[in-house]
Order: structure tokens, then C-alpha cells, then sequence
């Protein structure tokens, strides 16, 4: 049997009884959806609209619409793409690198971080299909056979690579989080009322009963995928920095930049969760199951891929001076010092700096403190982006080539409608799905939970009258509307 | 139970130094016409003083980490990774002796840099690119470093050590410790992460004193983490196998086994990063690094990537390889010498190019350096009490099950 050392702080704060845990996950989806979320929804469509708006006029007009030039041949775009991308890491990371560490934690935050990751590789998946100009040949790009005669993509290209690690990578993200979400969706079905909402949810949840076997096949295929996904966490943002790293250009090609990639994107990944779970346990009351100590732990991620980060910028500064290349060396100059000193200090900034502050108890268990870093370390990761990838194109080889790039307004629309699209589908999960593992969260509420753990608990997690009605309700001819752990009673050990 | 070295690893340790200093006497006298003696000798110093070093403090940043996470699963275990960074004195003392040597020497044309005939405007083999360099690469700044790294690593291992028998003893301050281990761990894990990059650059890198690579210093960690981590894991099978530790079940074989291969695997990532980057820009100051390995040592350096990569995804892949004791030993040990083969390369390869190869004085010595590294292990591990007392998660440690 697992113990857990009475110095490890609860998971699950108070006295929660397993159906009090179906209660508080279940009930916002149940309920009416409070006014706040109407706005929120409004202001987000209608900044996703904008955002639409501006891509169908860039596809009817073509990409000259965004401000790139003849120097600046990737700037935006790209860089959009890359944050995308790399927000969209920390979801698999929470779910597949965390569960085979054991770490109990994530189960507060698994799921909205995986919804988080795939919705945040849509809008990631966006930016080079827009940018292809014609949109509707957008399948070129997979190796079909074709009627052009041997017309194959370039398997040469890390952005080939791309194609395939990012459809891969949404694949099994997909896949994980649906599996994850099947039994709290029977929880819901057998609790749904209407029978819209019953068909619904029970075609979702594809027939779960909760027996022990599908427990134990649901942990097992948990595991693989876990298994599969912990590469993929790494290929992602590895084949994303060969995009530059395969070149030639200074500043874009060297060797450290795959397992950067990887820490930045992760570093960026946990601070969008950190901003979304901030803002989400207090409107739906999760403070029980998402409390400080969660906020500290991703803290520390936070910190620990920030200091990663910084290992990793120094290291390029100093190997820029090292290697004995001028290119190399101005390249870094250039970036410190030229006309885009501004980005790069912010990025300095936001990602060296900042996280350091969370060394300090005080403010890394504070949650408003915590808000804020989360804000900037997402700016400071954009600006990395287009440090890279901006100031580094700005001035090449070529002297007389040497220019500057200004975004025009349907690059910054094409942007911020990405943010706004991603809230709208954001939203929309919070409203219809689980946002919490409320399954999950069961199987550790006895050894994590803070009355259990205590022994003060007045009542058990399962109370004996809950057994018993269970055993009643599970009796009748359709037992498939039960998942086993819950019924539809309110109890009154609260 | 606590831990006696018995006669029969005494005898056998004592077999590996004798062999090892035979052979090396060997090899000395075979190479002592071809007027490389000297560079070949600090060469091999400083290539198995580097790698047993880089297991021991290896070993130290594991248990960092232990603590900085507060895992719980290991606190059985904990002697044993204890054990493993008890070759760090002696490590660090066989260190200096190979820089002192090389210092002395003016790099042995090991460290190029040394050499003022290189450096100094006028001298015989005046290089610009490495004299560009000397503003870090010098003797003076360099024991600067060298020196910073060894005491900072040698103050914060002692005080682990000492915390480690305090907490046994006194179980009123068991928590205190623990927590202080925790801050202790994340300090040292701030420290082993700039250092493990730059003391890379400084005592490997810049034996190819013309090459660089951003990646370099990770790409040497991950190799000496996966050593470590497969010392760890025989160490604790052979005592399993005389009967010590009686509660070390599958789970905490398995958890060994997995990270083995998870380090086998990070290992092999940055290898592959920083490989196939140089080889797709072709660029030719970066591209000489690996075309002169290639060139001379094509079948130990790629051999050495296959058994390094190949052999723990293969075979380590199931759950069940990761538990058998038989398995991990025979993987553990052909991935630690694939470890010091690639070690031995990195070396070799920039120091005596094609001149080098594998012969009586390189087998003597690495044979030496690991009976003397067993040895010490051995002696360390017999010092203390097998199982730590007071440990917070003893308890957890002891019902881990997965």
C-alpha cells in the first residue's frame, strides 16, 4: 500500500467527500453559466472574428498583406507560430512527464492544461497554413502520391519535419486527453437530467461503466501513452528549433538550441496554464483542489525552465565571442545593442530575471505576484521569438540588404485573433467538459487529503449510507449508468 | 545489517589496480620510442580522471535532485547514491594532479592553450583564432575556475555527508535536516548548472581549441549522468545479491532501470542535436570535430553510439528487462564502457588525432581507475549505516510500489 509522509502538504484542502468532488467539478457544468462568462465569450469571439477576418483578407489578397520584406522574409508569422507551439507544451508535459513521475499534483491541472496545449496547437497550426498563401493546396505538403509525376515534398526540410512531429504531437495530446476525459464523462451522464444532455454525454463517454477491468485498462493505456507523449514533448520543439538551427545564418544556426527550444517552450507552456488556473479555480471554486501549493509547485517549473533558459542565452552569448566568428559575435552584438536592443532586454527581462524572483517563498506562493510573472514570462517568450528570428533577418551577410520590419494590421490582427479564438475555445471547454480529473482527484483524496491525512475527517470519503444506495441504484437492469464511485445524492456530511 | 567489504571484492579490486598498473607499465615502455609518451599518458590521465570524476559528482547531482524534489521513493536507497559520490575526494584530487601535470608541462599539446608558443604573438606555432581566446583561455584564469568548481563541489558534498549521518543520529532534528537538504539540493543543482557546462568547455572543449558547440557542456552531462545512473543501479544489484538491503524490492529496481534508460535516451538526443546540426549547416570549423573522429576512429565512435543508444532502447525497453537483475548488469556495463569509450574519444581524438588507439597503456588505466573507483565506492558504502534512519519518506520508500 502507498504512504504518504505526513510532511508532504494536502492536495485536496479541507473535508471533501468523494461525491462533494463530483459535486464541485459537476455543478458549473449543470448550472447556468454566470453573466462574467457571457462577456468573457463575447469579447473573445468578437476579437476571433476580427482575427478571422483578417486571414480571409490576407488569403484573398495574399501574404504581401503582412509587413514582411525581401530581408525580413519570416517575422510574425513565425514567430507566432513558435509561441503557439510552444504554450502547447506544458499540457503533455503536466500529463505524460509528470504521471511517469508520479507527481500527484498534476491532477488538479492536468486536464485544462491539456485542453490549453490543443488548443493552443491549433492556433500554432494556423500560421504556416495562412502563410502557404493558397490554403486549399495546404495538403501539398503530405507526401500523397500525385498526378504532377514525382512532385514529393522536400524530406529534407525541417519544416517537412514540422508537418509531421506537430500533427503527430496533436494526435496523441488528443488522444490522451480524450481518454482521460471518458470516465468523468459517464459521471456526468449519469447525472444529466435532460436528455439531450444524457444522449450527449453518453456517446461522448462511449459506454464507461467504471468496472475494476476498465480501471485497470484505462491506467495501462494512461501509461503508454504517457510513455509515447514524453518524446514527443521533446521532437516538438527540437524540430521547431531546426528550423533555424539547420541553417547557416548566425544567431539561428547552434547546437544548443533543440533542448532550449524544449525548456523554453515548457517554461512558457506553465505560465499560459498558470494564468488560466489562476483566473479558473476562483470563478468555478476550485480553490479546494487547485490551491497555493499547486501555484508553488508550477512555480518552480517555472523557474527551473526559466534558469534553464538563462543557462542557455549565456552559453550563446559567450560561445558567440568564443567561436572567434565576427558573424557570430556581431550577430549577439547586434541583438544587445541595435536598433532592436529593446526586444531583446525585454526578453532578457521577462525570461532571465523575473523567474529568478520566485527563489523567494514569499512571492511564489503569492498568488497575485504569481499572475503577473505568468504575463510576462508569456511576453518575454514571444519576444524571444522574434529576437531570434526578427533581429537575426534584420541585418545579414549583406549590408546594403539590412532592414527593418514594421508589422502592418493584419499581422497584429492575425495575432491577437489567435488569442481570441484560443479564449473562445477555452471557454467553451470550461463550460461543457470536466475541468478537473474529478476521478483522478478521488483515487488520492484518502491519502492527500488534508482531513484524511490529518485523521480528523469526521465521515468517510464513502460514506456508508452512499454505499448502500450505490449497491441499490446499481442493482436495476441498466447498470451502465453508474460509474461505481457516485450517485445522485446530495449527502449531508458536508 | 551494515556493510563489510568482503575479502573476495577485496581481492578483486586489488586484481583490477595490479592488471591495470601492469599494463600501464606495459604500454608506457612500448610507447616510450615514439616521442608521444607523455601526451599519450596525460591523455589518458586526464580522459579516465575526467570520466570516474564525472560518475562520482554525477551521483552527487542525483541526490541534489532527490532533495531539491522531495522524491520519496529513494530514501531506502540513499546510501548507495551516497556511496557512488564517495569516489569525489579522490576524484578531485586526481583532477588537479592531471591539471598540475598538464599546467606544468604547457598542455602536453593536450591543452594547446597552455602552450606559449601558441598564444603569444612571435611564438613558433602562433595561432591567431586560439590566441583570440586566451582572454578566457589561460592558465591562471583557468585554476581560477577549476579550482572554484572542485571547492564548491567539495564544501557542498561534505556538508551532504554530513547532514546524511546527522539525521541518523538525531531523529529530533530528522525534519530540520530534511528541509535543509532541500535548500541545500537546489543551491547545489545552481552551481552543477553552470558549472557542469563551463568546466566542460574548459577541460574538454578546449582540447579542439578551434571548435565550439553551444551543446557541448549538456552533451557531456547527460553521458555522465547516464554513467552514474548505471553505477548506482549495479552497486545496488550486487549488494542485493549478497543479501544487503532486504527491502529493496522490484519497484526501486525498476525506478533505476527506468531512469538508465531515460538517461541512455537524453544522452542520445543530444548527440543526435548536436550532430546532425553540424552536419546539416556543413559548416567547416565545425564540421572538423567529427570528420577527424570519423575519419580515425570511425568503428569505436559510431560503435560507441550504438551501444550507448541501441543497447538500453532495445534491450531496456520492456518492463520487465528493467527488473531483472541479470539484464541491467550486463546493459549497465556495456553502456559504462561505451560511456568512457566516448569519453575517451572526445580526448584522444583532439589531442593525438590519428595517433591514438587502444592498447596496453589506455585498457591499464582505465582498469586501474575503476578498481580504485570500485574500491572507494566499496570502503565509503562500509563507512556508514546501509539504510539511512529518520529519513521523512523512509516510510514512503519502504511500501514503494509501482
Amino acid at each position: 500500500m502507498h504512504k504518504e509522509a505526513t510532511i508532504r502538504e494536502p492536495l485536496v484542502i479541507g473535508h471533501k467527500t468523494f461525491h462533494e468532488v463530483t459535486e464541485d467539478v459537476c455543478k458549473p457544468i449543470e448550472g447556468k453559466a454566470p453573466k462574467t462568462w457571457y462577456v468573457l465569450f463575447a469579447i473573445a469571439a468578437i476579437i476571433g472574428l476580427y482575427g478571422v477576418g483578417c486571414i480571409l483578407y490576407l488569403l484573398g489578397t495574399g501574404i504581401g498583406t503582412w509587413g514582411l520584406n525581401k530581408t525580413i522574409n519570416w517575422a510574425w508569422d513565425i514567430t507566432n507560430f513558435v509561441w503557439w507551439v510552444g504554450i502547447g507544451h506544458a499540457g503533455t508535459l503536466i500529463s505524460a512527464v509528470l504521471l511517469l513521475f508520479r507527481q500527484k499534483w498534476r491532477m488538479a491541472i492536468n486536464r485544462s492544461a491539456e485542453a490549453m496545449t490543443i488548443f493552443a496547437v491549433f492556433m500554432a497550426g494556423m500560421f504556416p497554413l495562412i502563410h502557404m498563401g493558397r490554403i486549399w493546396v495546404a495538403y501539398w505538403v503530405m507526401p500523397l502520391p500525385n498526378q504532377f509525376g514525382s512532385l514529393w515534398p522536400n524530406f529534407n526540410s525541417p519544416l517537412l519535419w514540422d508537418v509531421f512531429a506537430i500533427s503527430t504531437y496533436l494526435s496523441v495530446s488528443l488522444v490522451f486527453w480524450y481518454i482521460g476525459l471518458i470516465p468523468d464523462f459517464a459521471t456526468i451522464r449519469d447525472r444529466a437530467k435532460k436528455p439531450v444532455a444524457k444522449k450527449i454525454y453518453s456517446l461522448l463517454s462511449f459506454g464507461w461503466s467504471g468496472r475494476a477491468k476498465q480501471w485497470s485498462r484505462f491506467e495501462m493505456v494512461s501509461l503508454v501513452l504517457a510513455g509515447l507523449a514524453t518524446p514527443l514533448v521533446f521532437s516538438v520543439h527540437s524540430i521547431v528549433s531546426f528550423d533555424f538551427a539547420t541553417s547557416v545564418i548566425p544567431g539561428w544556426h547552434t547546437t544548443i538550441f533543440p533542448p532550449y527550444f524544449v525548456a523554453g517552450a515548457v517554461f512558457s507552456g506553465f505560465a499560459m496554464v498558470q494564468t488560466l488556473m489562476l483566473v479558473m479555480r476562483k470563478a468555478y471554486n476550485l480553490e479546494a483542489y487547485i490551491h497555493t501549493k499547486h501555484i508553488e509547485y508550477m512555480n518552480i517549473v517555472i523557474m527551473a525552465t526559466g534558469s534553464i533558459v538563462g543557462v542557455a542565452y549565456l552559453t550563446e552569448l559567450f560561445v558567440s565571442w568564443y567561436s572567434g566568428v565576427e558573424y557570430e559575435a556581431y550577430a549577439f552584438i547586434n541583438r544587445a545593442t541595435g536598433p532592436y536592443w529593446w526586444a531583446y532586454w525585454s526578453m532578457m527581462t521577462c525570461n532571465v530575471v523575473s523567474p529568478q524572483l520566485m527563489w523567494f517563498k514569499k512571492l511564489r506562493t503569492s498568488l497575485t505576484f504569481t499572475f503577473l510573472i505568468a504575463i510576462v514570462v508569456n511576453i518575454g517568450m514571444w519576444f524571444e521569438r522574434f529576437v531570434i528570428i526578427g533581429t537575426t533577418l534584420h541585418r545579414d551577410y549583406l549590408p546594403s540588404s539590412w532592414s527593418m520590419f514594421y508589422p502592418s494590421h493584419i499581422d497584429i490582427g492575425v495575432f491577437v485573433g489567435t488569442i481570441g479564438l484560443f479564449f473562445v475555445f477555452f471557454l467553451l471547454f470550461t463550460r461543457y467538459f470536466p475541468v478537473l480529473a474529478l476521478n483522478e482527484v478521488k483515487t488520492i483524496l484518502k491519502s492527500s487529503g488534508q482531513s484524511f491525512k490529518d485523521g480528523d475527517a469526521k465521515t468517510p470519503a464513502f460514506s456508508i449510507e452512499e454505499q448502500h444506495l450505490a449497491d441499490v441504484k446499481m442493482k436495476p437492469s441498466n447498470n451502465s449508468d453508474s460509474d461505481g464511485s457516485d450517485v445522485e445524492l446530495n449527502n449531508d456530511n458536508k | 545489517m551494515d556493510y563489510q567489504v568482503s575479502n573476495k571484492a577485496k581481492i578483486w579490486t586489488t586484481i583490477l589496480m595490479i592488471v591495470g598498473i601492469v599494463f600501464t607499465g606495459i604500454g608506457i615502455i612500448a610507447a616510450s620510442g615514439s616521442g608521444h609518451l607523455g601526451q599519450k599518458f596525460l591523455g589518458n590521465l586526464l580522459s579516465n580522471s575526467f570520466f570516474f570524476f564525472s560518475i562520482a559528482i554525477s551521483a552527487m547531482f542525483f541526490l541534489a535532485l532527490q532533495y531539491a524534489t522531495e522524491s520519496g521513493w529513494y530514501a531506502y536507497v540513499k546510501r548507495v547514491i551516497e556511496a557512488v559520490t564517495g569516489f569525489l575526494p579522490l576524484g578531485i584530487g586526481l583532477l588537479i594532479v592531471t591539471f598540475l601535470s598538464l599546467t606544468f608541462t604547457n598542455g602536453a599539446h593536450i591543452y594547446m592553450w597552455m602552450d606559449p608558443e601558441v598564444m603569444n604573438e612571435g611564438g613558433s606555432h602562433y595561432d591567431a583564432l586560439s590566441a583570440g581566446k586566451g582572454a578566457y583561455l589561460n592558465k591562471p584564469f583557468f585554476w581560477v575556475r577549476t579550482l572554484a568548481y572542485l571547492a564548491i563541489y567539495y564544501i557542498m558534498w561534505n556538508g551532504f555527508m554530513k547532514r546524511s549521518i546527522q539525521q541518523d543520529n538525531s531523529p529530533e532534528l530528522a525534519e530540520e535536516i530534511h528541509f535543509k537538504n532541500y535548500r541545500k539540493g537546489a543551491t547545489f543543482l545552481v552551481f552543477f548548472a553552470v558549472f557542469s557546462s563551463t568546466s566542460a568547455w574548459d577541460w574538454l572543449m578546449s582540447i579542439d581549441i578551434h571548435w565550439f558547440s553551444t551543446l557541448f557542456g549538456w552533451y557531456v552531462f547527460a553521458g555522465a549522468w547516464t554513467s552514474a545512473m548505471v553505477v548506482i543501479i549495479i552497486l545496488l544489484l550486487y549488494l542485493k545479491k549478497l543479501g544487503y538491503l532486504p527491502k529493496v524490492n522490484e519497484s526501486h529496481i525498476h525506478d533505476i532501470g527506468k531512469w538508465v534508460f531515460a538517461t541512455s535516451f537524453l544522452w542520445a538526443y543530444l548527440w543526435f542535436s548536436q550532430y546532425m546540426l553540424i552536419w546539416y549547416a556543413n559548416i567547416p570549423e565545425e564540421t572538423t570535430y567529427y570528420l577527424m573522429r570519423i575519419e580515425h576512429y570511425k568503428l569505436l565512435y559510431f560503435g560507441m553510439f550504438i551501444i550507448n543508444f541501441a543497447f538500453p532502447m532495445l534491450i531496456l525497453m520492456s518492463r520487465d528487462a528493467k527488473r531483472h537483475a541479470g539484464i541491467l548488469t550486463f546493459v549497465g556495463l556495456v553502456i559504462l564502457a561505451g560511456h568512457w569509450l566516448d569519453v575517451w574519444i572526445m580526448v584522444m581524438g583532439g589531442s593525438m588525432g590519428p595517433t591514438a588507439s587502444i592498447g596496453f597503456l589506455e585498457i591499464g588505466m582505465a582498469v586501474l581507475f575503476l578498481g580504485l573507483f570500485v574500491r572507494v565506492i566499496l570502503v565509503k558504502l562500509s563507512k556508514s549505516p546501509l539504510v539511512s534512519k529518520n529519513h521523512p519518506f523512509l516510510d514512503e520508500s519502504l511500501h514503494h510500489e509501482i
